[in-house]
């Protein structure tokens, strides 16, 4: 009995352990933003640096291992690290980084977080690199140059990217009879499509379109592009949910649902979209580019095509890809940014698309890529470029996108009116983001 | 665990115990501190340290990346002005009282288990802990399939009687349901190994007795099963109380973070989570933590002092 009371103490104790974790990013972070005039010069070929480069993709290690292999040819003496941390715990424990500054030298960085460690002064500009000419900003897609630039300075290079189309299951589509649209299909064509192949085989508990829901990258973020709507301003000051033509956007799939033609956010939560349509449940899946390795491997894999995303008043995707970044703290520098720039390069890029499961960003090195479904048109997720607009971000996206994530399932699902839900997200949304 | 088991018998020797420190207290030299020296060390870096440090910083304005500016009380008045502080704290209220109905059900299990000549017995208690033993996430991925609303084998059953079941995890109400008995399930194989032992404690004799003088199984489950028995029963209302207290990684692991019903459904430490690391918004979520530990400090305080209450009915 003597043993209740400190271990009741140690136990009452344990529930702020998890405080602990926030008292360790307590040091006050000096920001260093360094002066980015200084062009970058490469360094000396014996130079010799340890570097750690902090990624979160196990399946893409091979790629990089084969792309540090080649960096060593040219510089020998920098030994890297590779450091792999399963995304959910990323940015966690890059956080408890940035703040203590001890950041990896070189790591990857996305959308959704970039802003928020860029205008921290955590990453270093590669300006010097640009006007070196080490780096050339003009042999890379626009749009993803444009999502890694804040206040005029760009700060990354992409390294791969990602696009959206709707994959098709054209075993689905026979048994249903229904023709399979063509590439320059529009909304009704898809809310026909689906709502045609849903009656068809309600029986065997098919549906004609799912997507993924839960976040609005491979969705509704497409559809309200397409409407002419916004997400969110282009100085990530406003939210663009109010606006008449965002609403259209979140309506599309609103109706889709209420015609059945694809289940409810709740089906689609329990069950996510891409499950449904590798399991031969759904005819069509909207969902991005990444997803080819995961239908390549299903058992629809034999039966499969892909469609551009229907068009809209406009035509437009999203399009979204990682870059490398290098840490403004790093005390390697030089090596760090000599790393940065093999690893732009179109000899790392050209290694990657030929090894890895994703799009390399360098233009001109995607091919592997294109053929790598024989049979299957994935040149259309490299064509998409030419209309895609980088993903909606902001200095503390996370923040709003659990707003979207909380209101509008009601929106989707017909428990409330479109309308009312999306008045409530913008102004949830506005004063989020008045505090950035 | 299974240290904690033999710690939850009653203690007889307890009071030899105390007589034994007084006697160290005596003593001198340091030796006594030399020993204690090391844990004393591991609670004061890692727990005593850590709470003044939130303490402190659940009264500053804190930046993403450290700096951070004293506040005042403003993290606490924006706290409780904020519902969904209530009502996370219904929901971690809800979700420890279901998980405590598992205690009589593990104590109605234990004395299953205690039936003199029960066959493979081991067997039923490994079965029985492993639950318990299970990691959350796994727990939380198998039930996920089975509370699935269209492929899920509890709707299955369910249409099995012509009843439609909902999508569990993400209506609200009943995620929070489903939440709960998933903790009642996991959390009923250790209360009732602690309750087991305590049983197997009370020598048989005390019922041979009581049969001679004719008592009524009632009468022997109130005057001896209920008061040997209390200090485990004690013990495993604590412990039960202040894991649920403590509801995260099953609620995340369940709902997924990208789950409508949360706003509805999160417990307190997941209110804690979504603030300071979805957030950012640290100096707030250290003043949610240090509410959660004052709450936990409470419960245990009451609980104390209720067990000091029946303890001298006994």
């Amino acid at each position: 009995m003597a043993s209740f009371p400190r271990r009741a103490l140690a136990a009452v104790a344990g529930t702020v352990a998890a405080a602990a974790t926030l008292a360790a990013c307590s040091s006050t972070g000096a920001s260093t933003a360094s002066d980015s005039d200084t062009p970058y010069s490469p360094p000396d070929a014996n130079i010799s640096a340890n570097l750690t480069y902090a990624v979160w993709d196990q399946t893409q290690v091979k790629a990089i291992n084969a792309n540090l292999a080649e960096f060593n040819k040219k510089y020998p003496n920098v030994k890297v690290n590779v450091d792999v941390t399963p995304y959910t715990n990323y940015f966690t424990k890059l956080q408890t980084e940035a703040s203590s500054d001890s950041l990896p030298d070189v790591f990857w960085m996305n959308g959704p977080n970039f802003q928020l460690y860029a205008s921290n002064g955590k990453i270093e500009p590669i300006t010097g690199e640009v006007k070196a000419g080490a780096i050339d900003p003009k042999n890379y897609p626009q749009s993803l140059d444009q999502l890694y630039t804040l206040d005029g300075v760009q700060y990354g290079v992409p390294k791969d990217f990602d696009t959206i189309g709707v994959w098709i299951n054209k075993a689905l589509f026979a048994q249903a009879g229904v023709p399979i649209p063509n590439k320059d299909w529009t909304w009704a064509d898809l809310h026909s499509t689906a709502t045609q192949i849903s009656q068809k085989l309600a029986s065997q508990g098919v549906y004609g379109i799912t997507a993924g829901m839960d976040s609005g990258q491979s969705t509704y973020y497409n559809t309200i592009f397409q409407a002419g709507g916004s997400v969110i301003s282009p100085d990530g000051k406003k939210s663009g949910y109010d606006s008449p033509a965002t609403a259209k956007g979140i309506q599309f799939w609103t109706d889709l649902v209420k015609s059945k033609a694809m289940p409810t956010i709740k089906q689609l939560t329990d069950t996510t979209g891409d499950q449904w349509f590798v399991s031969g449940k759904s005819a069509m899946y909207q969902g991005g580019s990444w997803a080819r390795s995961e239908v390549a491997a299903a058992p629809v894999a034999k039966d499969i095509a892909v469609l551009p995303v229907p068009k809209g008043d406009q035509q437009a995707t999203v399009i979204h890809g990682l870059s490398n970044v290098v840490a403004a703290s790093s005390p390697n520098k030089q090596a760090a940014q000599a790393l940065q720039v093999f690893l732009a390069s179109k000899e790392a890029q050209q290694q990657q698309g030929d090894l890895g499961a994703v799009i390399p960003a360098y233009n001109g090195t995607q091919d592997a890529f294109a053929k790598s479904m024989p049979g299957v048109d994935l040149q259309l997720f490299l064509d998409e470029v030419s209309y895609a607009k980088p993903l909606p971000v902001s200095k503390n996206t996370a923040v709003w996108n659990t707003l979207e994530t909380n209101l509008l399932p009601d929106a989707f699902d017909g428990t409330k009116s479109v309308d009312g839900a999306l008045k409530d997200l913008a102004s949830q949304m506005n004063a989020d983001l008045a505090k950035e | 665990m299974p240290a904690d088991v033999s710690e939850s018998a009653p203690a007889p020797a307890a009071p030899a115990t105390r007589r034994a420190r007084r006697g160290v207290r005596r003593g001198d030299g340091l030796w006594p501190w030399a020993f204690v020296l090391p844990l004393l060390a591991g609670v004061g870096v890692f727990y005593i340290w850590p709470i003044l440090q939130t303490a402190f910083y659940s009264f500053t304005t804190w930046g993403v990346f450290g700096g951070f500016k004293w506040s005042g009380l403003d993290n606490y008045g924006r706290l409780f002005t904020d519902p969904q502080l209530y009502r996370s704290l219904l929901n971690t209220l809800i979700y420890t009282a279901v998980v405590l109905l598992g205690v009589p059900i593990a104590a109605w299990l234990a004395s299953l288990l205690n039936t003199p000549g029960l066959r493979f017995a081991q067997f039923y208690r490994v079965l029985f802990f492993l639950p318990y033993v299970a990691m959350p996430a796994a727990v939380a991925l198998v039930w996920r399939m089975i509370f699935n609303g269209d492929y899920g084998i509890l709707n299955w059953a369910l249409s099995l009687f012509g009843i439609p079941g909902p999508s569990w995890v993400n209506t609200p109400g009943f995620a929070l349901a489903a939440v709960s008995v998933v903790g009642l399930w996991s959390s009923l194989g250790f209360s009732m190994i602690v309750l087991a032992a305590g049983l197997k404690n009370i020598p048989p004799e005390l019922y041979e007795a009581a049969e001679l003088d004719g008592a009524s199984r009632f009468r022997q489950f109130r005057s001896i099963t209920l008061p040997l028995l209390a200090p485990s029963v004690f013990f495993v209302v604590v412990v039960t109380t202040i894991a649920s207290f403590q509801l995260f990684d099953l609620l995340y692991a369940l709902l997924g973070n990208h789950n409508a019903v949360l706003p509805k459904t999160m417990s307190l430490v997941y209110y804690f989570y979504s603030a300071g690391f979805v957030e950012n918004d640290k100096g707030f979520a250290a003043a949610i933590a240090m509410v959660i530990f004052v709450l936990i400090g409470l419960v245990t305080l009451l609980q104390f002092r209720l067990q000091r209450r029946w303890a001298g009915n006994a």
